[in-house]
């Protein structure tokens, strides 16, 4: 039938044969999720003036934006949407202490399954496209329209392909990769597109990593991203689910004659050498370390729906291990989920982190949404291991953010400024 | 359907959420308040030259980042009639459309209006004519879904009808 995978998704959604990019199809939403926004969702919803929402148990909803209520505003604000949720018998609600970041949150829980439609009321709703499902952002008023439908229109998006050949050489991981893609194709590289990553590299990493490229395509414009849905993915759903699929299940996969309309090739030996960085104000002005000169570091960051997750609060507490976090430098880490928490306890990363002066936050967005939990003075400059580095983003206009790998944001805090983790591991061998 | 009105300002590419609307004030969720804080710590004199009917003028990516639909409130509760840009990140439009406002993709109405300009604009029709200078643009046809919600006033008004009247 020669359908890339988000063709595919979108075809079986909408009761069709087949799909080609630019038509507009309706399909039937799988699960629905949104955070602290489904106040901003109800409202609309309410508006609308149906009763009910068409499906209580599709329907996901997560504290995160900001945990637990830093203001008056917010209290209410959570108050309104636990008693829409009682009202509405909404199951799957993960309250303060209950869950962590959604996309996390969601993952973590076998909420989203291969082949599924997902839709979020958060731009990195794409992060699910590491579970090969067609999973996108939407506005709070769409989202009403689909708790009121559970369907919605979409233009069906042409495919770009990234094969990703070669290998991740040492302290570079998929936060590297995903950053040099972001600085070749630009911030609208692939708007209104489907991303498909694949390749060696990418079927050799976790489906933790795999979330970092799924999250981070949104970045550059795309509507979903995906990665394949092979063994490792039907092992972490297995284990999370108790179920499993066929990895060879054509369902989940393109078809291999299908019709792309561009293939990138990357040999990430050879093209992504050092670790990336995003310097301020933009995702995509991205640099090779070597090159971003002389940064002086006032905060750094590991956490978020991008880098919070255990593999990254592992590596961050390696590299500060025997280290203290430098005098100007303060280190936020935030695990991404209550899990994460408890499992990065068990294993003694955060006694490792904290030993080294870090502050741990709890799970949630923390100070990558702006809000509270690490705000930034004008003229400080944070490093972090998140996805925006927008104006503003993290405080003051006049504030700068570098995005970086969890391991360069540890390096950089033990360093008090920007530096390659090599240099920090060298100091503690010799 | 036939919107008039005069340029205010023009941006450049790849104008984001957090510029459009703060995260700071995201706890707001009165849709016209969220009006007092367009462009607040990027281009905070952008607000106070809006007049009703005006228009925002851009490059490529209006919009890109963040799905808030305060970014959307925003322009449009402080009186923006439409927005004309080489493109738009596929959130915001999205979400513009779902709130009733206007877009025009058109890369050489962007390139050649001037704020200051008054423009009459054919929203369905796609032609953008600036009365200033004599030139007529055209912009990208919508498809029939955008027209019919652009027209019922966004989705909440066309689903009320459709669902609960
Ligand atoms: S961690 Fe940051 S990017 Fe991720 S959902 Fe929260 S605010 Fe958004």
């Amino acid at each position: 039938m020669r359908m890339t995978l988000a063709e595919k998704i979108l075809a079986r959604a909408s009761g069709r044969e087949s799909v080609a990019p630019d038509e507009v199809v309706v399909a039937s939403i799988d699960l629905a999720m949104s955070h602290e926004n489904a106040d901003l969702v109800r409202k609309s919803f309410q508006e609308i003036g149906v009763p009910r929402v068409w499906d209580p148990e599709r329907i996901v909803i997560i504290f995160d934006h900001r945990v637990p209520a830093e203001s008056e505003k917010t209290a209410a604000t959570h108050k309104a949407i636990r008693e829409f949720v009682r009202a509405q018998e909404i199951r799957h609600f993960y309250d303060v202490g209950r869950g962590g970041i959604c996309h996390q949150v969601l993952a973590e829980n076998g909420h989203v399954w291969p082949g599924m439609v997902v839709v979020g009321t958060d731009s990195h709703t794409t992060t699910h496209g590491a579970f090969a499902a067609f999973a996108t952002g939407i506005g709070a008023t769409e989202m009403a329209g689909v708790w009121t439908e559970g369907k919605l229109w979409f233009k069906v998006p042409s495919t770009i392909r990234i094969e990703v050949a070669g290998e991740l050489g040492p302290w570079i991981s998929a936060k590297d990769l995903v950053l040099h893609i972001i600085g070749k194709l630009g911030a609208d590289g692939a708007d209104y597109r489907a991303v498909e990553f694949d390749g060696p590299v990418v079927r050799g990493m976790t489906v933790a990593s795999r979330m970092v490229l799924a999250n981070l395509a949104m970045e550059m414009g795309a509507k979903v991203a995906f990665t394949p849905a092979d063994e490792t993915l039907a092992s972490y759903l297995a284990q999370r689910t108790g179920r499993a699929f066929a990895p060879g299940d054509l369902h989940f996969s393109p078809d291999p004659d299908a019709r792309y309309e561009r293939i990138l090739v990357i040999d990430a030996g050879h093209e992504v050498r050092e670790p990336q960085i995003a310097c301020p104000h933009a995702v995509d002005q991205v640099k090779p370390l070597s090159e971003v000169g002389e940064v002086l570091v006032d905060q750094a960051v590991v956490g978020s729906c991008t880098n919070g997750r255990l593999e990254d609060l592992e590596i961050a507490a390696r590299v500060v291990a025997g280290h203290r976090v430098h005098p100007r430098t303060r280190l936020l880490v935030i695990p991404a989920s209550q899990q994460i928490y408890r499992e990065a306890m068990r294993l003694g990363y955060l006694d490792t982190l904290i030993e080294a002066g870090a502050m741990i936050n709890p799970p949630g967005c923390g100070p990558c949404v702006g809000v509270h939990q690490g705000i930034l003075a004008a003229g400080e400059v944070c490093i972090s291991s998140t996805n925006r580095n927008f104006i503003g983003r993290m405080g003051s206009k006049e504030s700068g953010v570098y995005l970086a790998s969890p391991a360069v944001v540890a390096a950089s805090a033990v360093a008090g400024r920007i530096v390659h983790p090599q240099t920090v591991w060298q100091e503690v061998k010799s | 359907m036939t919107v008039r009105g005069r340029v205010a300002a023009r941006l450049g590419d790849n104008v984001d959420t957090d510029v459009i609307y703060p995260g700071r004030f995201l706890s707001i969720t009165d849709r016209e308040k969220t009006a007092e804080h367009l462009f607040e710590l990027a281009h905070p004199e952008i607000l106070g030259r809006i007049q009703p009917g005006d228009f925002l003028v851009a490059g490529k990516n209006f919009g890109c980042g963040s799905s808030r639909e305060q970014a959307t409130a925003a322009v449009k509760y402080a009186g923006v009639g439409a927005i004309i840009a080489v493109s738009f990140a596929r959130i915001f439009y999205r979400n513009s459309l779902n709130l009733g406002l206007p877009l025009l993709v058109s890369k050489d109405a962007s390139a050649r209006v001037h704020p200051g300009d008054e423009l009459e604009i054919d929203v369905t029709a796609g032609v953008i004519y600036d009365q200033t200078t004599g030139e007529s643009f055209a912009a990208a046809p919508l498809d029939p879904r955008a027209v019919e919600l652009l027209q019922a006033g966004g989705l909440v008004p066309y689903l009320r009808k459709k669902y609960a009247a």
